[in-house]
């Protein structure tokens, strides 16, 4: 990430000197989001006291675990200059496929359930990959194709049915709704998976690796990184995430469509988006991802709090997103002017 | 020595400056466009083995009034594509206009000739507004902004009309969707015109040269004095003007609106400009191509509904289409590798 290198280099140059607080909140590229997010909350606060209690702020962060969970996986894609526009349907397979699986033998362990979606999304991703890194087709193009395959093949295998909550048996329900060290599953295994991926993607090479190939596929082949195999890793570790997912999912609400998701991906890469990370590759960072999934969190829960008509929702979603983006985008100019001229001196 | 020389110059300029290359007619035949050919007559010859009520004048002509709709917008988002961007907004725009239309005749009793109008002048407008979004916010991809007008355009049209249907458009109207002028339905006889204004706009004119230059090296057409930011923002509302007109044949021939229409249209619309030889890389891209390219996965969805395929299936077939498209071209055969 450039500011971490900026930081270093200044480091190096100068020991001696410390930075002051200041000047790090400055560096610090997602204030403008992060003010933003107070603000509405606090908005949102006045409007309807019970939005910042306790219960609707757990309610809040554990549907927002699925979507972060999600951007996770697309910020790794994005950071590749990559887009992956199938996980909408990756989703609806693996959970079809996992609901049929638990209707059919009731009496399966839910972690097998989890690790069969995972492997499902992991075979889903590792086609993406395939197709992208192998065959050298465009990463929207070719995810576009296989999001309408995923789609079709899930109505097909589902024969147009639902699989509703009485067919599941209680110990899958439970997967979403249980609780582990008072924290619920779905809280607990995000919190897990960001601490696997914080390791992942700025402690290991296959990490730096990443970031390499996205901000110069060139220097990072001339350096020897294969980037075919991390382009595959990338798609293939989208897919796992979409799979874990979809088995997620239908445990929460509790039925399997063929329609299951169908469009989530612009969700996810909006959160992402929100979250600072570029489109154009090389730059994104895992505390943006999660400020980007906060804010349509926190959007999806605060409207209808505050008693806006569904049909409005829609349009007033959009329109914080654009404005979100645009702001976020003007306080990144001031940020990097800020810390060309420190440069300077 | 010296002549040789001037000799060797002269012909690098004819090849690879004045782009004129020297006809051959292997390169003539290994056109994508031959490609797209083959693969519209192996859809004929599928289609007609599977349903005899398929392959006649009648059948044909009127079954491009099904799918010919969304094919206007493939024309602008094929330059779209060109300039490296993409436009993901197109089906809420679709969406917004024809509501906005709606409105005004039947709330508003706005006569119906100014609403067709308006209808466009909404289209176009949206368009504008994500085009002067992207040129003034550069850092921001054309993903990026059209993502959130999508959401956007949709929002409002669910706000103007709730969960509302519209219609009672006067008679006149259904012409746009069920017309016929000389025999040839009047969707198609526009379709046409305007593959061959778009064609000409793109391959004729200076503005199209500079659509392509900008496509292949955005920053050196800028140092060239081409006027980047006002080529985008043209680009991108003709994108929202035949969203625009889109809007007009869709609600025409369904005979009402209501604000989920058109969802999904931007990929069909994205899988045709692909499966017709534009590239998402930017810089490369023919008109001609999208045409056939739009009678392809139009006959196809055609000619499957009619032995009553899922359209769950037209969902895969659509997609192993698209990547066996884009995918053979890569796939290099001894016979097709140049000799160096």
């Amino acid at each position: 990430m450039p500011e971490n290198v900026i930081q270093n280099s200044a480091q190096l140059q100068s020991p001696v000197k410390k930075t002051s607080k200041l000047a790090n909140i400055y560096k610090f590229r997602e204030l403008g989001l992060l003010a933003f997010i107070v603000i509405l909350s606090l908005a949102v606060q006045l409007r309807n006291p019970s939005f910042l209690s306790g219960e609707n702020i757990n309610d809040m962060i554990t549907n927002t675990a699925i979507l972060s969970i999600l951007a996770l996986g697309m910020m790794l894609v994005l950071v590749t200059r990559g887009i992956d526009l199938s996980i909408g349907s990756t989703i609806a397979f693996s959970g079809m496929i996992a609901a049929q699986a638990v209707s059919a033998n009731q009496n399966l362990n839910p972690f097998v359930v989890i690790l069969m979606g995972i492997v499902i999304g992991m075979a889903c991703g590792a086609v993406n990959g395939i197709l992208i890194a192998k065959v050298g087709l465009l990463p929207i193009i070719a995810t576009l194709a296989m999001m309408n395959i995923y789609r079709g093949v899930t109505f097909k295998i589902s024969g147009g049915e639902w699989i509703s909550s009485y067919q599941m048996p209680e110990s899958f329900v439970s997967i979403a709704t249980g609780k582990t060290f008072g924290l619920n599953n779905l809280i607990v295994i995000a919190i897990v998976i960001y601490l696997l991926f914080y390791y992942l993607i700025n402690h290991t090479r296959t990490g730096r690796q990443i970031y390499a190939v996205g901000s110069n596929p060139d220097s990072a082949k001339v350096s020897g990184i294969k980037e075919g195999r991390i382009l595959l890793l990338v798609y293939t570790i989208m897919g796992g995430f979409a799979g874990l997912s979809g088995v997620l999912w239908v445990s929460k609400f509790a039925s399997a469509q063929g329609d299951t998701a169908s469009g989530y991906e612009l969700t996810v890469i909006a959160a992402c988006i929100l979250g600072g990370v570029s489109i154009a590759g090389g730059s994104g960072k895992i505390s943006g991802i999660i400020l980007g999934s906060v804010l349509l969190g926190i959007l999806n829960n605060a409207l209808p709090l505050l008693n806006v008509s569904p049909f409005w929702q829609t349009g007033i979603q959009g329109l914080i997103i654009l404005v979100a983006v645009i702001i976020n985008t003007l306080v990144k100019r001031g940020v990097d002017r800020n810390n060309l001229m420190r440069r300077k001196i | 020595m010296e002549q040789r020389t001037a000799l060797d110059k002269q012909g690098y300029i004819q090849r690879n400056l004045l782009d004129k290359k020297d006809f051959s007619l292997k390169g003539f035949f290994l056109q994508w466009e031959w490609m797209l050919v083959i693969i519209l007559i192996a859809v004929m010859m599928i289609n007609a083995s599977l349903s005899p009520y398929f392959l006649n004048y009648a059948s044909l002509r009127d079954g491009t009034m099904i799918f010919m709709d969304k094919a206007y917008i493939v024309f602008p988002m094929a330059m779209i594509m060109i300039l490296r961007d993409i436009d993901i907004s197109v089906g809420s725009t679709v969406a917004l206009s024809s509501v906005v239309m709606a409105t005004m005749y039947n709330s508003l009793g706005v006569p119906m000739e100014l609403a067709v109008v308006i209808c466009l002048a909404v289209g176009a407008l949206c368009g504008f507004i994500n085009g002067l979004l992207i040129v003034k916010f550069k850092e921001l991809s054309a993903v990026i902004v059209t993502l959130g007008t999508m959401i956007l355009y949709r929002g409002i049209a669910y706000v103007i009309l709730e969960d509302q249907a519209s219609g009672n458009f006067p008679e006149w109207f259904g012409f746009f969707g069920w017309g016929y002028v000389f025999g040839i339905p009047f969707i198609l006889i526009l379709f046409i015109i305007m593959a061959i204004l778009f064609g000409f706009l793109l391959h004729k004119t200076t503005f199209g040269r500079e659509v392509f230059a900008m496509g292949k090296n955005p920053t050196a057409s800028r140092f060239s004095g081409v006027k980047v930011d006002k080529i985008k923002i043209i680009v991108f509302t003709l994108a929202g003007l035949m969203a625009g007109l889109t809007a007009l044949f869709l609600a025409s021939r369904m005979g009402s609106t209501r604000p989920n229409v058109a969802t999904m249209y931007e990929l069909d619309v994205i899988a045709m400009a692909a499966l017709g030889g534009v590239s998402t890389a930017g810089g490369k891209g023919r008109i001609i191509g999208t045409v056939i390219a739009v009678f392809i996965i139009g006959y196809l969805q055609y000619g499957l509904g009619l032995i009553n395929i899922p359209a769950q299936t037209l969902l895969i077939i659509v997609g192993i289409l698209l990547i066996l498209a884009v995918a053979v071209p890569k796939i290099k055969l001894p016979a097709f590798v140049k000799r160096k």
